[in-house]
This record gives structure tokens, sequence and C-alpha cells, in this order.
């Protein structure tokens, strides 16, 4: 059975809550709680100089992996809507060898 | 992986799924912005159960915000306003009694009738929150149905939301400009439109992925930068897109003119500018070089407290790129120096040759030549009325035309004195003015329990219903209209999917009003008849459908879009090469302006009250104050009821330090603190942001907390955590556009007990106020009137 996994491109990643809240609707989740949590680091000033200032949308254990939608012939939920286009959704290797096509990428695999 | 759900509808606007009616439509405000993106409603048994971002609607390419994606529980929210309602205890009591829509128009038109006898129509004014339903049936209703020349935005101060940029760019250079990410294409990021990725955005006093402003949605710039873009950014705060720029100039709040006119000074000096372009399609450039030959890098570095090293780096990057785009935001607005700002950053496209051209700012106008808007039907008036319209003491915006609305601090002027004539009917849509947008917060209060008839026709019960209507009337949100608009692209659609209670669309509305005092006006019989009209008479004749029936299915349509009009005859009347400027050309030294008796040219005026023009006050107020940074749970004062997703990510009115200001106000993350000068004070939550300037502020606009007491004193608890206390009316630049919402003076202090005895609530609706002693030469506080 092909494994899923999803890939944050979180040099783009604008900290939009868009997929949190997506993914909220799509699973019917009460307050408190996230099939995706949005995370935050920064933003922290560089001993070099710039900054450091990065948001990173971390699937939680009630991620389903969107399977109905995906039943349906939807995408997953919050790669959808993200309105920088910063995430995919796909086979483990597929997206593994997209991750490896530029930096600022994580890859995340829920289930197996 | 079964069959692509979305590419198996592509083409349909509406279909089955299941129990759920899927339909292909687009939104906007009310609730949220007025983007119009492309959704898609679901539907059961005639409620909205969930929306998704429509993947085939170029707009917003099937992403969607968190706002639009939580719309069920806004739409479904027991909260909501259902029926007309009269008051029945006194203002601010919120005492109500349901009546029917037919006795709340009888009591409409028994009130405008009387106000007619008795005054006359200009006594009547209408405003709506800046952009709300984009933007033509309430202003119809004030000119077509009230016969009224004063429609404006709810005390929306110096008019300073994209309307003084507007008119700069309508004088400097005949139309509109906006930053081009291929959005008046169909076929967006593809190439063979001729459009080519902007080299370099500089995003300019607005946080573009956060606010999506005028018609822009911020995540095409991210689209750019995907394929290449590289950022300026100009911002207080280190924002997302700061983090992510080669510059990020840090200016000090209010000085933008200084900044941009430095970066002309470096461009023009370092001869970096398109010598071709200035020397075919512009006029004044000397005089323009001349008047920013003096402000070097070194000087506007003083004064917007930004390296002038970056300054140097910021103007030769983005003048040595091609193309380049500047997309700017409503924090140039907010100054009293507006008209000035826009045309120093204008003139900075227009210097560069990014004028019209793919991937720089490019010339747009309303799709199939609807231009409805503020000014629709004011033609209806007569040139008698139309020169009582409020805010005639300012020509550009009134004898001139560049405003196509009433003057808001005018119109609270004449509410205030009687002058030049009283004020008796405020009819306010889709506005919470002492939420949110209302400079001075506590002396509209004051102003509007003055006025005889209020009408408020909203979403929710709101501070402003509570405290002033004697009507409420419930507006349906926009699942719930059939609607249509321009503005510039797409042609597009709203489709009615449900209906909450009694609400009715404010086309409905305005078109039942209409008919009692002025049917000639009203030859249609609903939203549908009303759209039909509109295509039929307010619209060119390419638009490819001719009534909403038609309309609804395409959903959206695109015009023709071609690049370098000026080149080829597309701008002006007689069909000529140029711009639709006086000279046909851009007007670097503005002659438009210059007719009107103003500066030509673009000049930095210093805040009214800054360190540098008011030591004496910075003494007691030291901070440097800006207001209303977007968040993006929010729009404006909505989407703050209790249990919702956006209060449950944004719990709490936020105003943000540096980390070193912080701890030497002794104030650490999570603290109360109040913020005060000398108009008045409000409680806001410190986030600590280490990118700010540590002499800077910032703190969010708009706080109400519905899920507390609605009656006054409370009143939602508006004024509270409210920081127009702290901000002005009736301080505009000499153009009349522009308002210092974004550069004040403050000063920060612990929440305690005994310090927070009297809430700013009970202090403005119970003492007066804040600011008793009123200067009689310009209404305004006097500074330093509240305390000592």
């Amino acid at each position: 059975m092909t494994v899923n996994a999803l890939l944050i491109d979180y040099e783009f990643c604008t900290g939009c809550h868009a997929c949190e809240v997506a993914c909220k609707k799509h699973l019917g989740l009460p307050q408190g709680q996230f099939g995706i949590k949005l995370l935050q680091d920064g933003p922290r000033e560089l001993p070099g100089g710039g900054w450091e200032y990065n948001y990173l949308p971390m699937p939680t254990s009630l991620c389903d992996m969107c399977a109905s939608r995906l039943d349906e012939g939807k995408d997953a939920a919050c790669v959808h809507h993200c309105p920088a286009h910063a995430m995919r959704f796909g086979p483990a290797d597929e997206i593994a060898a997209a991750a490896a096509e530029k930096g600022r990428r994580a890859m995340f695999v829920p289930t197996v | 992986m079964s069959q692509d759900y979305y590419e198996s509808h592509r083409g349909e606007w509406q279909w089955q799924d299941g129990d759920y009616t899927v339909t292909r439509t687009t939104a906007w405000s009310g609730p949220g912005c007025h983007d119009g993106c492309g959704v898609l409603y679901y539907t059961k048994n005639g409620k909205l159960e969930k929306v998704e971002g429509d993947p085939d609607n170029p707009f917003n390419q099937g992403t969607l915000c968190m706002r639009c994606l939580e719309m069920p529980e806004f739409v479904n929210n027991p909260a909501r306003l259902g029926h007309p309602m009269k008051r029945v205890g006194e203002r601010g009591e919120n005492k109500w009694e349901r009546i029917t829509w037919e006795e709340a128009l009888d009591i409409v038109e028994e009130k405008v009738r009387a106000i007619w006898a008795d005054y006359g129509p200009e006594s009547i004014v209408c405003h709506i929150g800046t952009g709300r339903n984009n933007c033509d049936q309430i202003p119809y209703l004030c000119y077509a149905a009230f016969g009224s020349p004063n429609f404006s935005m709810g005390y929306l101060a110096g008019d300073s939301c994209f309307c003084p940029r507007s008119a700069s760019m309508a004088s400097q250079n005949g139309d509109f400009m906006i930053a081009d990410c291929s959005q008046q294409f169909e076929k967006r990021y593809d190439e063979s439109t001729g459009w080519r990725c902007p080299e370099v955005i500089v995003n300019w006093g607005c946080n573009a992925v956060v606010s999506n402003s005028d018609n822009f949605y911020g995540g095409w710039i991210v689209d750019c930068m995907q394929r290449g873009s590289k950022m300026i950014t100009v911002d207080p705060s280190l924002t997302w897109l700061a983090a992510r720029s080669e510059y990020w100039l840090r200016v000090r709040p209010g000085t933008d003119a200084a900044l941009a006119m430095a970066m002309l000074n470096v461009i023009i000096s370092e001869d970096l500018y398109d010598h071709d372009f200035v020397e075919c399609w512009c006029y004044g450039f000397d005089e323009l070089a001349e008047r920013v030959s003096d402000w070097t890098p070194e000087r506007a570095a003083e004064v917007c407290w930004v390296d002038a090293e970056d300054i140097v780096g910021a103007a030769r990057m983005y003048a040595e790129a091609s193309p380049a785009a500047i997309q700017w935001g409503l924090k140039l607005d907010q100054t009293t120096n507006a008209t000035a700002t826009a045309c120093a950053v204008n003139s900075l496209w227009v210097v560069t040759g990014n004028v019209d051209n793919p991937g720089g700012n490019i010339i747009i106008r309303n799709a199939f030549d609807q231009n409805l808007s503020y000014g629709y039907g004011y033609h209806l008036l007569s040139p008698e009325v139309q020169a009582k319209r409020l805010g005639a003491e300012f020509p550009l915006m009134s004898r001139a035309g560049y405003s196509s609305s009433a003057h808001a601090d005018s119109v609270l002027q004449a509410i205030e004195t009687g002058e030049p004539y009283p004020i008796r009917m405020v009819w306010m849509t889709s506005t919470n003015p002492i939420a949110n947008m209302g400079a001075d917060a506590p002396r509209i209060y004051r102003a509007l329990k003055g006025v005889d008839f209020v009408v408020v026709n909203d979403l929710f019960m709101t501070p402003t219903a509570v405290a002033f209507a004697d009507l409420v009337l419930p507006a349906a949100m926009s699942p719930e209209r059939n609607s249509q608009r321009c503005w510039w692209v797409p042609n597009r659609t709203l489709t009615k999917v449900t209906q909450y209670e009694e609400c009715v669309s404010d086309d409905d509305l305005v078109t039942m009003v209409g008919k009692r005092l002025h049917p000639e006006n009203f030859p249609w019989d609903d939203n549908i008849g009303w759209i039909n009209h509109i295509f039929e008479y307010e619209t060119n004749d390419k638009l490819p459908y001719k009534s909403f029936e038609e309309a609804q299915k395409a959903v959206w349509s695109y015009p023709e879009f071609q690049y370098l009009k000026h080149e080829k005859g597309l701008l002006r009347p007689d069909g000529q090469p140029g711009f639709n400027t006086p000279s046909g050309r851009i007007e670097l030294y503005n002659t438009n302006l210059m007719l009107w008796g103003y500066d030509p040219l673009p000049d930095f005026k210093e805040p009214s009250c800054s360190p540098v023009s008011n030591p004496e006050l910075a003494e007691k107020y030291p901070l440097v104050l800006t207001t209303g940074a977007r968040s993006f749970e929010f729009f404006h004062s909505e989407h703050r009821q209790a249990g919702t997703v956006s209060r449950e990510l944004h719990p709490d009115p936020l105003f943000e330090m540096s980390a070193k200001s912080a701890a030497e106000h002794g104030l650490s993350e999570g603290d109360w603190a109040w913020i005060e000068n000398q108009r008045g004070r409000c409680r806001q939550k410190l986030h600590v942001n280490p990118s700010l300037d540590d002499r800077v502020v910032r703190a969010e606009h708009g706080w109400w907390f519905p899920e507390t007491e609605g009656a006054e004193p409370n009143l939602f608890g508006v004024f509270d955590s409210n920081i127009n206390n702290l901000t002005p009316q009736c301080e505009n630049g000499d153009t009349g556009f522009g308002a210092p919402y974004a550069n004040q003076l403050c000063r920060v202090y612990r929440c305690t007990e005994e310090n927070s005895e009297v809430l700013p609530g009970e202090q403005v609706t119970k003492h007066g106020g804040y600011s008793k002693v009123i200067d009689e030469s310009n209404g305004d506080v006097k500074v330093g009137a509240i305390y000592g």
C-alpha cells in the first residue's frame, strides 16, 4: 500500500492559519483541537545579520491524511487551501524527491 | 485515487453531491473582505455547511483564507440579527421590539418625508464601512432614494483608506495603477499573455499576505516569489514578507514620503531613471528632480530612522530591476501628508518606467466600463443639491471631483455644530464606527447620540447599533445575496444559496426603500432586476452575458487586457497616445493639484504629534504609536463572536513593543497595559515584538467583545480596548485627504486595580468621554486637555 506524505515549503508558509482552519472544518474538530497545527519560530535576529522567521504547520495525531477527501477524488484540505501554494501531498517517494529539489522544505509522514 | 472531483465538475456552476448542493460562486463582504474570491458552497437542506476554494477561479486558484473557510460559523451564528427591530428603551439600553419589514419601512418613509419637508434631503447621511459590499448599493440609496449628496464611509477620518492614493493616482496619471501579478488575466501566471514576473516587488505600508487589501490577494506576491521575484519591504515591523526581503526598511510611522523622496533622489542623482520614458511620457521631471535634490539618503535616514545605506541599496535594487512593481497600502493614506506621500511613491514607478508594462505597475480600469461604486446615482441629484455635499471646503475633493463621497470629518462636524446645516438622520449599513474606523471614537459617540433618527443595518447587534439605533435592520451575508460587481477585474457574481430568518440583501433593501420614496429611480422589482438593469445600462456591450441568470452560470468574466495602452491611444477620450491628464503625460509636476492651489510636487511633512514636531508632548507621551495592523483572523471589527475559530486563535486585543522597551516599562508577554495619550486611553495585552524600534508601539484596532454586556456603560466593551480613543478626527491634510491614525504619540503602563476603576466604557458613556475641552477653531481636542 502506498504511504502518503505531506510536503511543506516553509520558505513560503506565511503562517496564515488556512490549513489549520480547513482541517478543523473537514474533521469537525472542537475548539482547541487541530489536525494540523501551525508552529512558529522567530522573528529572531541572527548573529550575522538578517532575521529568522519561519512558520511550519505540523500534522497532529488527528490527521487522517484526508482519507475521505482522497476517496472522492479531492486533494487534502490543507493543501487545497494554502494561499501560498506551499504544501503538497502525495506518495512518500515522490514527496521525498520533491523535498530534495530545494531547501527549506519539510516532509511529514503522519501515518504509514 | 478516483477521478479528480474538481475536474469532473469543471464548467458546472451547480451540482448535487450526495445530500449536498454544491454551488460555484464568489464571496465578498460581509462577512469578510471585499476581494471576491471564488468559492464552492456546500448546502444541505438550504443550510450552508461548508466552504471550499474554487480551484477553477483564477483570482484565488482554489486557495482561501481562514475567514471564508469559517464562514458557516458566522452565517449560522445564533447571535445574528434575524428580524427588523425598533428601540423600546433609551438609546444604549439594548431593549428592542421585533417588528415586520412593512412596519420598518413605514418608519423609514415617515421620517424621511418629515426631514425632506422640514430640513431638506441633505440632512440625511448614509454610511457604509470602507468598501463594504463593494460598494454601490448604499451610495445609490443615499442619492437615488433619499436625494442626499451625503454618502461617506462611517467616520473614516480623511477618507484615509485608498481614497488618498486613488486621488493622487488619478490626478498624476489620469488612471489607477496597481502592481502586476497577472491578476488581470484569466490564464494568470502563464506568460503567453505577455505577463512577466516582476524581478522586484516592493511591499510598502501594508502586510499584503495578511491584509489582502485593495482587491489584491496577498498570496499573489508569494506566487511571484516562487517564480523568482525578490522583495523590498517598507514597514515599521518585520512582517513575514520583510523577513524574506533583500531590504527591510523599518520606517518610522508617518515618514514614508521622506523615504520615497530619498529613493527618488538616489535614482535621479545616480542616473538610474528611465530616460526614454521620462523624455516621452512625463511632465515636470526637472521640477521633481529639483524638489528631491536635497532629500539625501542621509537626511531621510535621520527622519525615517532607517540606515542611509539601506535606502540607497533599496533604491538601486528597485531601479535596476526590470520590471519592478510596487504593492502599497493603507498606511500611506493614514497620515495628513497622504496626498504628497502617494504622489512621491507613484513617481517612483513612473521615473523608472514601470508604467503599464508587464510585471510593473499597470493601468487598470473597471471591467466592461462598469463604474458604479461610491458615485453610483450621484448624477440623479440636481447641481444645487450636489453643491451641498459636505466637504466643499476641500476643492480637490469636491469641485475637482477627486472624491466620490462626502468628507467624513465634515459630516461629523455638521452633526456636532448644525453647520452648514443640521443632520437629522444617519443610515449605517455594515459599519460599526465606534468599534472601528471612526477616529476619536468617544467624540463620535457624543455626536451620534444627538442625531434624531439613526438606522443601523448590519449582520450582528453591534455597539454602534446599541448606542444609537432607533431601528435595526438585519443584513444578509454573502451566501444569501444575488449580486454582481466590478472592481477592476473580473466582473463576477454572487449566487444566493441560503436564507437566514428575515435577513435582506443590501440590494433588496435599497430597492424596497427606494420604491417608496423615488420609485422612478428604481425601475426594477428586486436584486436580480437591478443586476439586469446594471448589465443593460451601466456596462459596455463587451460583457459576455446580459442577464443574471447567464452571469451566475459564468461566475466571472475577464475583459481583454492590453499593456502599454498609452502608446496605443487607449487611455484618452480623444484616442491620441498619452495619458488622460491635462498635459497628456504623467504629471510628476501635478498640474491638477496646482490648479486647486496645492503643492504640485511631493513633499514631506512631519506628523503633528511626533517626537520631532512636538517634543513637549513627547515628554509626556514618549512612544510613537501606529495602529491598525491587520490580523489573519479578523476583517476590521468583524469576526469577534465568541466560540468562533477567529476568537479561538486570537482571543485578546494585542499591542506590541520591543523586548527592551517592554522591560523598561516592567512589562512581560501577556501583560495587560494601558496605552494612553492626550486624547484618551485603552487597554490591550502585550505581545513582545523583537523587530520593533524601541521607540515604537503597534496596537490593534476594531475590538469589541460580543460575549459581554451589550447595554451601556459596557457596550460590548467597545471603548475599553479601542485604540481610536487615542486618534483624532478633523485633522486632515490640506487636500482633505489623510488622517494621522498611524502616527500618534503614547505612553504605556501596566493595568492595575487602582488605575482600572473607571474603564473607558464608563468614562465615555457616563462622564462625557475624555475631552470636554473642545478647541473651537478646529473642533479637535486641545493637546494635553485631558490629563492636565
